[in-house]
């Protein structure tokens, strides 16, 4: 019973979703549908939360644009989600990153991951 | 042909359309059926054709004379649905195929004999089985927020009118939805896709219709 329905929600993954991590920034090219044409919009910011697995499985980016926060959430399996970039691997001790909305400037920076 | 079977809830998740929308779905098993008994006009006095579901050794001799025609060891679940369309046989399988993408079916749970209907709640209160207010939660109330409170008047009538909404058994009965999307049908395994939810447990035994109620374009 467990197989059939663990069976579907594989066939519902995407193959070459690059490794992404909460502090990461990341470009999020998404598919956008405007009347009848369809365009690339690129949603550009830090990974602040990546929620569940399987096809549920999904992750919010925050970015500050003229002085408003603006956090999208994504489903990383989503055929509207076309490209994941990963521009950056930020150095961060938690999994939850919401402290980044109470912080503006210079305390809002995360460190770069060295390997 | 029939235009119902019987099958199994296997749990709830999410597929993706082609539009990129996430899709709440229902996996229900529903085969294979077999063709356990044709019932006849000159017969039975009406037309039907039972059909078993979950094939099962531990078998009663009776029931073992009754499946004899069938080609597996037994099933578990008979039941009956309307005759429709083309005449069948009996031991014929039929699969999730009689359903197709996009149509709309009616699912019951409860239906099939022995089997359990929606999720049983034991004896409930009436603020879980009626959605009764209960009373205040402050204001020097003691034992009495999740009370009932009056079910009638005094001398006149002097009873309590029938019907009167009380505490008891909640949950475990037949309930049907109708009108769900079929998102998907996997033939191969048997298997369709609803959306939405059905009511019952995780296997539970349901019965799937074309949808009755299904407006024609």
């Amino acid at each position: 019973m467990g197989m059939i329905l663990e069976s579907i929600r594989q066939q519902q993954l995407k193959e070459d979703v690059p490794d992404i991590f909460p502090g990461d920034t990341v470009r999020v090219h998404v598919r956008v549908v405007e009347g009848n044409r369809e365009r690339i919009q690129v949603f550009e910011g830090t990974v602040i939360k990546i929620t569940k697995s399987g096809p549920d499985r999904n992750f919010t980016v925050r970015r500050v644009t003229h002085n408003v926060g603006v956090e999208r959430t994504f489903l990383i399996n989503s055929p509207r989600v076309e490209k994941i970039d990963v521009v950056r691997r930020g150095d961060v001790r938690r999994a939850r990153l919401f402290y980044l909305r109470d912080r503006v400037g210079k305390s809002a920076r995360i460190k770069e991951k060295r390997v | 042909m029939v235009d119902a079977l019987m099958g199994r809830k296997i749990g709830m998740t999410q597929v993706f359309s082609e539009a990129g929308e996430a899709i709440p779905v229902t996996v229900l098993e529903v085969g294979p059926n077999y063709v356990a008994q044709i019932k006849t006009q000159e017969r039975d006095g009406y037309e039907a054709i039972q059909l078993g579901f979950s094939e099962s050794k531990k078998l009663s001799r009776p029931e073992r004379g009754h499946l004899k025609n069938v080609p597996v060891a037994g099933l578990r679940h008979l039941h009956e649905v309307p005759a429709t369309g083309e005449p069948v046989e009996i031991g014929q399988q039929l699969g999730a195929d009689i359903f197709a993408k996009g149509e709309k079916v009616d699912v019951t749970i409860g239906a099939v004999k022995g089997t359990a209907g929606t999720k049983g709640k034991g004896f409930a209160g009436t603020v879980k089985r009626h959605g009764f207010a209960g009373g205040p939660k402050t204001h020097g109330q003691s034992d009495r927020h999740r009370a009932p409170g009056s079910i009638g008047a005094s001398s006149t009538p002097g009873r309590v009118f029938k019907g009167m909404r009380m505490a008891g058994h909640l949950g475990n009965v037949r309930a049907t939805v109708l009108n769900l999307d079929v998102v998907d049908v996997l033939p191969e395994r048997n298997v369709i896709l609803v959306k939405g939810g059905v009511p019952g447990a995780k296997g539970g035994i349901v019965v799937v219709r074309k949808a009755v109620k299904a407006r024609k374009k």
